[in-house]
């Protein structure tokens, strides 16, 4: 029998049925009667000030109620407590092409349409940035006036003595790394309904209810208070299913303030639902990075420093950039063994949409840069690529040279298994011309030690309810994005428990119900909230443990329950072993000492047949084991009747302890929290909040790849991924995670970029910005590898957004071994790969990478150096108002 | 605008709703019959959310005139079936469950349009090769599982639909 009934078991997740069948509700797909429709009016200057704005005319129009502008709600928010940049609608200026400058409000998509052409706007243009090295050039004319030349914030950290390192090093490389802009495209476009209630007291419009696609509902709740002048308690939001974040849904959105603001002005339910074309605008991406980087190692491969300059292209808004910057620097670390570090990083403002935090947060385009650096240094010291890898991997537990504490580490085991997998040893460089395999391995937080607003609360907290029915609701705050988080909570409840899935119900991210988690986002959630699940099962299961045990007259460690199940242990003594659940000893001390299997004392249970399927169980299956029984409810009178009847028992079913404990214990109700320990936060100097972790996961692959070097079309055949998850609670949630970060992570590598023109975007359709399809989407082999972690629930740790990173140099270091091009220059487009086989072959220089040289970028080129738009893209036309106010360093056309 | 009164057949049930001319068959659906199902993700026809079938043929609601489907003078009107029409006798059809089973579905929004394609897919070629099987989901984006545990969901569809139990994973 497994160690465990539930975990580990793949499960269908617990809202799947809602999402196949089309019952499931998303944002967009509720409304409220008399609910109106908020359109967006957009700016189409990258940088001007708005010296007038006149709706009268669109107010005019049948059907429109109202027009929202800045002046309507001019408090300042943004996610991060040092960001406060944005307002919901421009104030006095614009900075991007799209910025929010109106919102219409009518009683029909249409007619708000028709109004929003009936706004008259008066811009006055201002010179506008692009190019972020340029930006930081800028004298006068600021973004925003309170960020001298445009520079949102830099760090300069020095770990160790990089200077001493670089002279102990037997080869040093240096190298200039370009990665493009590239933004989450998740399905759903972003949509947000909000409605006030009028309160019975005063009469007044009083609470308000937002239902919004949102990965952060809490922090939502805070936004909307601080713009709205609301009392947080207040205002309700709801998250109903949400289509895909990836982090673009985990700060808040302009339609979700704007649509608020409009359902206070027009005293009417508004709801706003971006356009794909908006939901570009809206962006929050991944940032154009330049990373400058330097590399150290000894001929034995042992890496000695690394320093690393690196530049955002962070568009209009701080927005999460704070943070981006410090990932990038601070998970230079708790991958590999480095002793000395330097770090010089600067997120810089520029005209375009605002980035922000995107799967693989800061760590995708310096890890591209560092595995590919490493793949360069091997080859420079003659070592397999997967052995320079082996030679530098940390030796847990330990602290690196930046202060971050690595526990659980199972790389060494990510690097084995895709080595087997791929076959390297036998493959590797013998695969004939034009193709080739790479490898790189990347890693991930298992949600950020310190929360955005520094404080010692609980990151996570649970609650659990059991009713004399049997029923299991947890109340949780985590933010179901599509990742199954929902399903997490309660694969973990009815583990600690011992009950059934189908008997837990997940309310869940309706911040009147559920207690605060502070979001989706930074791959916290299993680790967090679900430590906050277990502790709140636990909790409750010490209450239906101390009943049972005095019904069937045994010591608590005697007590079994398992699928729904309670027994009593038979033919030995417990020696304790659920002691510590029972007792009431702190939740915290499942970490490390004690293995699952004493939590949960599973063995010997004299049961049925073992459910290997717990999605296709029922609760009906328990065998009836009372009188009494009606429809799965026990009644109390004759649950006391057959107490007296028959005195202790040997057994019971779920709902009987329940209504034992009920009437010994009074109410069943459970609270767990988390907040990381102390131990796990990381150093002192300014912005060591960003980078320690609880845990950290692991993931190496291998991509085989082959190049047409008549085209430059690069083929990717096959990647093997192995992902260190601690534990794997749902196989097959884990599976499909780590299948897609890696997909993502290919389209990052091979097709997805942001084409910019004097800051618009060029490709603002998911056609044009090429997700890949299936068609273009290979084989993907995923392996789980199961660390264990310590203080993880059950030992589970990370599984979705680590396994990216690693993806883009795999192939970059595979294209480089079929075809000895190296790209510095994601995306590995065709013109690319052309230019670089040109340089390698030393032909005459083609200039169709917009002049530059993808294996040795000094810049970025607005358009990506797309073929499309041969290094220069469509010129405006002459009438539009936009060309007028491009004289910027860079924007000229 | 004016309003016409227009009769759409839609999951084996006759619907009269009025629309104005310009109206998308996505928004005829979503908004006035309510059916939500189908799913608005890019606007111009190029991820496949929010895909229907018209007899039968999966086509894209979101670039399509209500009007275009309705019934016509002869009373003839074609048989539009959406995802809360794929449910059979009250249960999930063999792919949903797969779906859910296997991981082919994570966020959800696109899986409305992408049970239409399987299941006209499954129609058209019940032994589809792997092959056939990506070469018909790439008119349907989906931007979290990277499309391989779809394949493994349909494959057990079909070796469900073959057995006639609903898929479920030993």
């Amino acid at each position: 029998m497994s160690e465990f009934s539930i975990i580990g078991k793949p499960v269908a997740l617990i809202d799947s049925a809602g999402k196949t069948t089309g019952v499931g509700k998303y944002a967009d797909d509720l409304s409220l009667s008399g609910m109106l429709i908020g359109k967006i009016l957009h700016s189409p200057y990258p940088h001007a000030n708005i010296t007038r704005i006149d709706a009268s005319r669109a107010l005019k129009l049948d059907g429109v109620v109202t027009v929202v502008t800045g002046q309507d709600a001019p408090n300042k928010y943004g996610i991060l407590p040092v960001g406060h940049d944005e307002t919901a609608l421009a104030v006095d200026k614009v900075r991007y092409v799209g910025d929010n400058v109106a919102c219409v409000v009518a009683e029909s998509e249409s007619i708000a349409e028709q109004a929003m052409e009936l706004i008259d706007v008066e811009y006055e243009p201002l010179p506008a940035y692009f190019d972020p090295e340029e930006s930081m050039k800028a004298k006068s004319d600021f973004i925003h006036p309170e960020r001298p030349n445009n520079i949102e914030k830099d760090y300069h950290h020095v770990f160790g003595d990089p200077e001493k390192g670089f002279a102990e090093a037997d080869c040093v490389l240096e190298g200039r790394y370009l990665a493009g802009e590239v933004t989450h495209a998740a399905m759903e476009p972003h949509a947000t309904l909000a409605s006030f209630e009028l309160d019975s007291q005063t009469g007044q419009p009083g609470r308000l209810t937002v239902w919004s696609s949102t990965q952060v509902p809490y922090y939502l709740q805070h936004k909307l208070s601080i713009v709205l002048e609301l009392p947080m308690a207040q205002i309700r939001v709801i998250k109903p299913l949400v289509g895909g974040g990836f982090g673009g849904k985990s700060e808040i959105i302009p339609l979700e303030i704007i649509a608020a603001v409009a359902a206070r002005k027009a005293k009417a339910p508004v709801k706003i639902a971006y356009t794909r074309e908006e939901v570009f605008w809206a962006h929050r991406g991944r940032p154009r990075t330049i990373i400058d980087l330097k590399t150290g190692v000894k001929n034995d491969g042992r890496i000695t420093a690394v320093r690393a300059r690196v530049v955002q292209d962070g568009g209009a808004y701080c927005s999460y950039g704070v943070v981006t910057i410090l990932y990038s620097g601070a998970l230079l670390g708790a991958l590999y063994d480095i002793p000395n570090i330097r770090y010089d990083g600067y997120r810089v403002l520029t005209n375009k949409p605002a980035c922000g935090a995107m799967r693989g947060h800061g760590t995708v385009n310096v890890r591209f840069a560092f595995e590919s650096q490493l793949d360069e240094l091997a080859g420079a010291i003659k070592m397999d690529p997967v052995e320079i890898r082996r030679v530098n991997l940390l030796k847990p537990p330990s602290i690196t040279v930046n202060g971050l504490r690595v526990l659980s580490y199972g790389l060494p085991e990510c690097i084995d298994r895709v080595y087997e997998g791929s076959e390297w040893k036998s493959r590797k460089g013998k695969l004939g011309r034009g193709r080739g395999l790479g490898i790189a391995c990347s890693h991930y937080v298992s949600g950020a030690a310190n929360s955005i607003i520094r404080s010692d609360m609980p990151h996570s907290t649970v609650n659990l309810k059991i009713d004399r029915d049997g029923g299991v609701i947890v109340y949780t705050g985590a933010s179901d994005i599509g990742q199954g988080s929902d399903t997490m909570v309660a694969q973990i409840v009815a583990e600690v428990l011992g009950c059934t899935l189908q008997r837990v119900k997940v309310v869940a991210a309706d911040t009147d119900l559920t207690p605060v988690d502070i979001g989706s986002y930074s791959s916290r959630v299993t680790f967090m909230n679900g430590n906050a699940a277990l502790r709140a099962a636990q909790e409750v299961k010490k209450k239906i443990v101390a009943a049972a045990c005095r019904k069937m007259a045994c010591p608590p460690e005697d007590v079994i329950i398992r699928d729904d199940h309670v027994s009593k242990r038979t033919g030995k003594t417990g020696l304790g072993s659920d002691a510590h659940v029972v007792a009431g000893a702190p939740a915290r001390a499942f970490a490390g000492e004690q293995s699952a299997a004493e939590i949960l004392e599973t063995k010997d249970t004299p049961r049925g047949p073992v459910l290997q399927t717990p999605h296709a169980a029922s609760p009906a299956s328990a065998e009836p084991t009372v009188s009494g029984r009606v429809e799965g409810q026990i009644l109390r009178h004759s649950v006391q009747q057959k107490r007296k009847d028959e005195g202790p028992k040997d057994h019971m079913s779920f709902e009987e302890a329940v209504v034992a404990a009920i009437d010994f214990s009074g109410a069943l109700t459970g609270t767990g929290s988390y907040a990381p320990p102390q131990e796990a936060r990381g150093g002192k100097h300014k912005g060591a909040g960003v980078g320690p972790s609880p845990a950290y996961s692991y993931s190496a692959q291998v991509a085989e790849v082959s190049v047409d070097e008549e085209t430059g079309e690069v083929t990717v055949h096959k990647i093997w991924a192995a992902h260190d998850c601690g534990r794997a609670l749902n196989p097959v949630s884990v599976d499909g995670q780590v299948i897609g970060s890696v997909w993502m992570g290919l389209g990052q590598a091979m097709q997805e970029e942001m084409v910019w023109k004097d800051g618009l975007l060029m490709n603002p359709g998911l056609l044009e910005y090429k997700s890949p399809s299936a068609v273009e989407s290979p084989e993907v082999v995923s392996y789980i590898v199961e660390s264990v972690d310590p203080e993880g629930p059950f030992g589970a740790k990370e599984a979705s957004e680590g396994s990216l990173a690693a993806c883009i140099p795999a192939i970059a270091n595979a294209i480089s071994d079929a075809a000895g091009i190296r790209l510095r220059e994601a995306p590995f487009t065709p013109d690319r790969v052309l230019a670089a086989i040109k340089a390698r072959d030393n032909a005459k220089k083609q200039d169709i990478a917009g002049g530059d040289d993808p294996v040795h970028p000094s810049q970025f080129r607005e358009h990506g150096g797309s073929l499309w738009f041969k290094g220069r893209g469509p010129m405006r036309h002459p009438a539009d108002p936009a060309r007028a106010g491009i004289r910027g360093p860079s924007g000229d056309d | 605008m004016k309003k016409t009164l227009i009769e759409l057949r839609v999951n084996g049930r006759a619907r009269e709703i009025a629309v104005e001319p310009a109206k998308l068959l996505l928004d005829a659906l979503r908004q006035d019959l309510e059916l939500t199902g189908s799913k608005r993700g890019c606007d111009d026809s190029s991820c496949g959310a929010c895909t229907v079938l018209i007899d039968g043929t999966p086509m894209l609601s979101c670039t399509m005139l209500a009007e275009s489907v309705a019934m016509d003078e002869e009373g003839n009107a074609p048989e539009i079936t959406t995802v809360e029409g794929v449910t059979e006798h009250g249960a999930m059809n063999a792919i949903q469950k797969a779906y859910g089973d296997w991981g082919g579905s994570q966020c959800g929004y696109c899986t409305p349009g992408f049970m239409m394609t399987v299941k006209a897919l499954l129609e058209r070629n019940p032994e589809p090769t792997d092959d056939d099987i990506r070469r018909a989901l790439s008119g349907n984006l989906c931007r979290c599982t990277g499309y391989t545990q779809m394949y493994q969901a349909i494959k057990a569809a079909i070796e469900a639909e073959q057995k006639g139990i609903a898929a479920t994973r030993g």
